[in-house]
């Protein structure tokens, strides 16, 4: 018998495990990418690369709640922060000296300074990203700081969010108040946004940052980093007396979060075609939350799902009977706090599994310590034993 | 002074609507760290109570319509309490020490409240009393037999399929029927005439105070009497500050804790339901009605400190004095005649009106926590999490 190392066989099982997922992913990338565009109709095409891109801001949330323990009842803000950005960008394709036309009906005659950054597209790249991060940054550490946390910051995040709907809500001069950004009719390099070239590009571009920000959560969720953010939830007065100050590691993570939601949000509005403050109402950032907890939380694959599930059932269900969404909505909610603490994936994991295969006849042959037998740790010692006691034959 | 006296007045009146409906929340989360976001619809169902007592005074004519107030006052609280004490014994008792989970659900009961109101009618109502005598009458009967406990989780997954099939089949039968299948409220706006001795106001000099604000800040203050009164008096306010203060403590001491959630949270939901009373003299009331308040309440509680009645009253006081000064330009107005401060008047000209006051009291109530993370009064002791 070969006698091997303990850290090469842990490695081994390791890599052998990320090459599975890894293929699964790009197995599930590539039908994404071009095998759901050759068969689905447009409509329901747009509506997948609509319902992917709240599945980022679900990964976002999945972060912060799922492996942080912060529940943000705020996530609207960097939504429409995001989708605000690329929306000014494209208001803003226009001859020279021209201002969008909503401007002239308040009686603006200069675009706002704040408006300006965005004539670049680079910038707005780069701003749909930044400023919702630096936004969450600024009010994670305001908040972190104190020790604030548990409801009171959830509270917080949702005052937040009516604030910020109330500014964008009021101010009809800087961003059109109520009514809006409607990017339909505008053009981004020189094509129409509503065309279907450029909604199926919006489509593409969709999936590729699902995939992009699932590894990096994945990244981020595997490493040293991941196993802190887990302590901080599951007991942070031990962080900080084993030495760590949790407040840069959640500041850090609430931002990186924002700027998810940026990306989403902006991804959202080119394909949904308008951006008004009421994607900063308040039911619809919670709503948000609901999509992770229906998936799983502290399960990045489960946000994805939960959120494909949860507004496909939606939009099913206000086409058919719309009195009959916000009971079912209701009763998600009460369902998955009480019945399915863990979500879809937490279930299937815990004991979905183990009851599909002992109805299948598959049942695997009783053991006293079950966590034992799964620990490669263990098994690694008891081979180890073996081989010495092979050897000593 | 007369200017500064009326808007002090204003200040105060929008407080006190503030501290009204923040009280329950306070006792609620004060005792259970509980956020009950459902705390809006409970003031909503108050509202409504009102409306169909109103209704009903209505038909009565005129001597009495005017007294309908004082009997609205005491329905809503039973109505709301009840349906507070539903929702604790129903799901809140579920998740204790689970504060985030309690958020969502609550948000979920708010949600199908909202719901329901909109669409309760006859054949709905008729659905849910035969739901709830076949459910819980059969649980009765059921809980009788001795082996119960083994067979509890599969009889009632049962029963609850089956009463909701029954319920459904009764409904869709009852569905012909106009003039059951009709909404009661639908869902618009419903209007609460004020009884005629609450409109108008009192005139002082160039203004007026209207009689309903003045009705508010006293019931306000009738409240806060009798909470103080019941907290510090009686047996049962007792064993809800010694739950308040150490849980495991009044445990071990035979306060049976159980009882005191729950008639604590009858308590803040019935203090909800008076709130509601009082805002159908505001105006007109909606499904979505309790949603413009509930923000608000919970920045109270932040502000004042959890647990603490004197923290939430001060918190409410300022909260509400600073929202009308600098939503109505009071506070521009100061800095107006001096040149010098055109930089200072520019800024406050920026945030006068009623929603970016909201967004100044913001800024000022996240600087407040810089200073003060657990609000004006923190809890002391070992037990403080903060």
């Amino acid at each position: 018998m070969i006698n091997l190392d303990k850290g090469t066989v842990i490695k081994r099982q390791k890599r052998r495990k990320l090459l599975i997922e890894g293929i699964a992913i790009a197995a599930i990338g590539l039908v994404l990418c071009l095998l759901l565009p050759a068969i689905l109709p447009a409509f329901r095409l747009k509506l997948l690369g609509r319902f992917l891109s709240l599945a980022i801001v679900a990964l976002g949330i999945d972060l912060i709640w799922g492996y942080t323990g912060l529940l943000s009842l705020g996530h609207g803000i960097f939504f429409a922060l995001g989708g605000y950005g690329l929306a000014m960008h494209l208001k803003l394709q226009l001859p020279e000296g021209q201002i969008p036309d909503f401007f002239p009906l308040y009686g603006v005659e200069k675009l706002p300074f704040f408006w300006y950054p965005f004539y670049s597209f680079p910038v707005t790249l780069i701003a749909i990203v930044l400023v919702p991060t630096i936004v969450a940054g600024l009010l994670g550490y305001l908040v972190f700081r104190n020790r604030i946390k548990g409801v009171y910051f959830s509270i917080l995040t949702q005052a937040a969010l009516l604030v910020f709907f109330n500014f964008f809500n009021g101010q009809q001069k800087l961003i059109n108040g109520t009514n809006g950004l409607k990017t339909d009719t505008d053009t981004l390099f020189g094509m129409v946004v509503s065309s279907s070239g450029m909604q199926l590009a919006f489509y593409e571009v969709t999936v590729l940052s699902v995939l992009i920000i699932y590894l990096l959560c994945r990244w981020l969720t595997s490493g040293r980093f991941g196993r802190i953010l887990i302590a901080i939830r599951d007991d942070e007065n031990r962080v900080r007396f084993s030495g760590y100050d949790p407040t840069g590691f959640k500041v850090l993570v609430f931002a990186i979060s924002g700027g998810i939601a940026g990306v989403a949000g902006a991804l959202y509005t080119v394909q949904s075609g308008i951006i008004t403050p009421s994607f900063m109402e308040v039911a619809f950032s919670i709503e948000m939350v609901i999509w992770v907890a229906v998936g799983g939380r502290g399960t990045l694959i489960g946000a994805i799902i939960g959120t494909l599930l949860v507004t496909f059932a939606r939009t099913l269900l206000s086409e058919q009977f719309p009195e009959v969404w916000l009971f079912f909505q209701g009763a998600l909610f009460l369902l998955v706090v009480t019945v399915l603490p863990n979500g879809i994936v937490g279930w299937v994991k815990s004991w979905g599994w183990e009851k599909l295969r002992s109805l299948l006849g598959l049942e695997e042959p009783m053991v006293t310590y079950p966590s034992l037998e799964k620990d490669p740790l263990v098994q690694q010692e008891r081979e180890e034993l073996e081989s010495v006691q092979d050897n000593q034959r | 002074m007369l200017q500064l006296f009326f808007g002090l007045f204003n200040g105060i009146s929008i407080g006190s609507v503030l501290l009204i409906a923040a009280l329950g929340l306070a006792v609620v989360f004060g005792l259970m760290g509980v956020i009950n976001l459902a705390h809006g619809e409970l003031m909503m169902l108050g509202a409504y109570t009102t409306f169909v007592v109103q209704n009903i005074f209505k038909m009565l004519g005129d001597p009495w319509f005017g007294a309908y107030i004082f009997v609205a006052l005491p329905v809503a609280f039973i109505v709301a309490a009840l349906v507070g004490l539903a929702l604790e014994r129903g799901v809140i008792r579920f998740l204790y020490g689970r504060p985030l989970e309690t958020l969502l659900a609550t948000w979920g009961v708010s949600l199908i409240l909202r719901q329901f109101v909109r669409s309760v009618n006859g054949v709905l109502a008729i659905g849910l009393v035969v739901f709830c005598l076949l459910f819980f009458g059969a649980w009765v009967l059921l809980s009788r037999r001795l082996d119960w406990q083994k067979i509890r989780n599969g009889v009632l997954t049962i029963l609850v399929f089956l009463s909701t099939g029954i319920a459904t089949v009764t409904g869709f039968l009852l569905s012909g029927q106009k003039a059951l299948a009709k909404p009661w409220f639908s869902a618009r706006n419903v209007d609460v005439t004020a009884p005629a001795w609450l409109r108008g106001g009192l005139p002082l000099g160039n203004f007026q105070i209207p009689y309903a604000r003045i009705f508010i800040i006293i019931l306000t203050i009738a409240c806060i009497v009798g909470l103080y009164l019941f907290f510090n008096r009686s047996n049962w306010g007792l064993r809800i500050r010694a739950v308040t203060q150490n849980r495991q403590m009044s445990a071990c001491l035979g306060i049976p804790t159980n009882q005191v959630d729950a008639l604590t949270f009858a308590l803040g939901s019935g203090l909800a339901g008076i709130a509601g009373v009082a805002i159908t003299l505001l105006g007109s009331v909606g499904p979505n009605t309790g949603q413009n308040y509930i923000v608000d309440t919970f920045m109270v509680v932040v502000v004042g400190g959890v647990g603490n009645l004197l923290g939430s009253i001060i918190a409410a006081m300022a909260i509400g004095t600073v929202t009308y000064l600098v939503g109505s330009g009071t506070i521009a107005l100061l800095f107006s005649q001096n040149s010098a401060l055109q930089g200072i008047f520019d800024f406050f000209t920026f945030f006068a009106d009623s929603s970016m006051a909201k967004v100044m009291v913001f800024a000022l109530i996240i600087t407040f926590l810089q200073f003060k993370p657990a609000g004006i009064f923190p809890q002391k002791g070992r037990t403080a999490e903060l």
